[in-house]
């Protein structure tokens, strides 16, 4: 990693001639050096996540899933949300297939709200970026936010506001079970590869775009925000900086590859690591897109609910965060 | 013969609509790909990834765009 680091210097300093003090210098090294350093790790990473979870599918998830205990279902839920990465627009079919198993709705919540926060991306990201405490910190906040909202949803009774025939699939449990073909066989090295390949190509092209903007606004954060601003202006003890961390994150609808670069931005520049959580959280996980993608299954209420309960609850974190760090 | 791909109308599930049917020209063979995406019909095959292939009320294939000799084996 400190090739890159060298590569970046060489590149800006020496080649373009940048001053190494200059706000524009330390933005462009900052650049370079996270582009090509998040680049490199996505494309080997994935690939070698992808060979190992070949025969791992959300049909095994939900079988695995039906047949816990109810509370040992949420930590379970919540943790295989954050190792089986799914895009947004399967979300719809793996809400309906859990609920239609006749999983509980406070599991199939816990899996739901656990998967876009913890990924595969979002971890290798973290790691390379802000070391493993603080990625290991944002792995043990992601999931206790999935299991706390679970057990919440499974209390107030959340089915009632499902679309009817999501709630009708639900109470009769009904649906065929479908295993596909290819993981009833073993799995040859070919097929790993080729699965490996097709998985790399989606998720790059997904997310290639978002690692450029992410780390743009992280190299302008990086070399032109004065260093104390945050610590003056938004400090551990401005209590309230962290539920309008948690409001700004709203409209910024993002992955988490786009988020992480702004991250490591903002933990550099000194802001309190709850208040950066809960900015990253919210950005993540509280998108209108997604939302309304939901609508199809769940009636608005149900929708209201969730999102507040997601935006009290990455408050709190922030707070405990804040406090204790 | 008829073809029906489930999905709740992504990219991916247009996509593989679209290379069944090319597939199936080049070998021409009349084939009748109709997309799904109603979900009360999606979850009464019990599919939970889509893009998902049904062909004679039997899921044959679901998750992913299918790859081209699986295709070919199907139609022909």
């Amino acid at each position: 990693m400190s090739l890159i680091k060298i590569f970046a210097s060489w590149l800006i300093y020496t080649k373009l001639g940048f001053d190494p003090n200059s706000k524009i210098g330390i933005s462009l090294h900052f650049f370079v050096e996270d582009t090509i350093k998040i680049y490199f790790l996505l494309i080997v990473m994935i690939y070698i996540i992808a060979i190992i979870r070949a025969s791992l599918n959300i049909e095994k998830v939900r079988d695995f899933l039906s047949q816990k205990h109810k509370f040992i279902g949420y930590s379970m839920g919540s943790l295989f949300g954050a190792i089986t990465p799914f895009c947004s627009c399967s979300s719809i079919p793996v809400f309906l297939g859990f609920t239609s198993a006749g999983l509980p709705i406070g599991i199939t919540m816990s899996f739901l709200i656990t998967s876009p926060l913890i990924n595969e991306v979002a971890v290798i990201l973290l790691l390379s970026l802000v070391g493993w405490e603080i990625t290991l910190i944002y792995i043990v906040s992601g999931i206790a936010v999935g299991i706390l909202s679970g057990i919440f949803l499974y209390f107030i009774h959340a089915e009632k506001w499902l679309q009817s025939f999501a709630l009708k699939a639900y109470q009769q449990s009904l649906s065929k079970s479908y295993t596909p073909a290819s993981t009833q066989s073993k799995l040859t090295f070919q097929e790993r590869h080729q699965f490996a390949k097709q998985e790399l190509f989606d998720i790059f092209s997904r997310v290639w775009k978002w690692v450029i903007i992410g780390v743009s606004l992280g190299a302008v954060l990086h070399g032109f925000v004065p260093k104390d601003w945050f610590t003056s202006n938004l400090g551990q003890g401005q209590w309230w900086s962290v539920p309008i961390a948690v409001f700004i994150g709203i409209p910024l609808y993002s992955n988490a590859t786009g988020v992480i670069p702004v991250m490591e931005s903002l933990l550099l520049k000194g802001l309190p690591l709850g208040t950066t959580m809960a900015f990253c959280m919210s950005t993540i996980a509280a998108s209108f897109p997604e939302f309304v993608l939901l609508k199809q299954v769940m009636q608005w209420k149900l929708l209201t609910i969730i999102f507040l309960m997601l935006l009290f609850a990455f408050t709190i974190i922030g707070w405990i965060l804040n406090f204790t760090h | 013969m008829k073809i029906i791909v489930l999905g709740s109308g992504c990219k991916k599930c247009t996509n593989t609509a679209e290379f069944i049917k090319s597939i199936a020209d080049k070998n021409n063979i009349s084939v009748d790909v109709v997309k799904e995406t109603n979900l009360e019909i999606i979850i009464s095959y019990g599919v939970m990834s889509t893009p998902a292939i049904v062909i004679d009320d039997k899921v044959v294939h679901a998750g992913s765009i299918p790859e081209k000799t699986k295709v070919e084996g199907w139609i022909k």
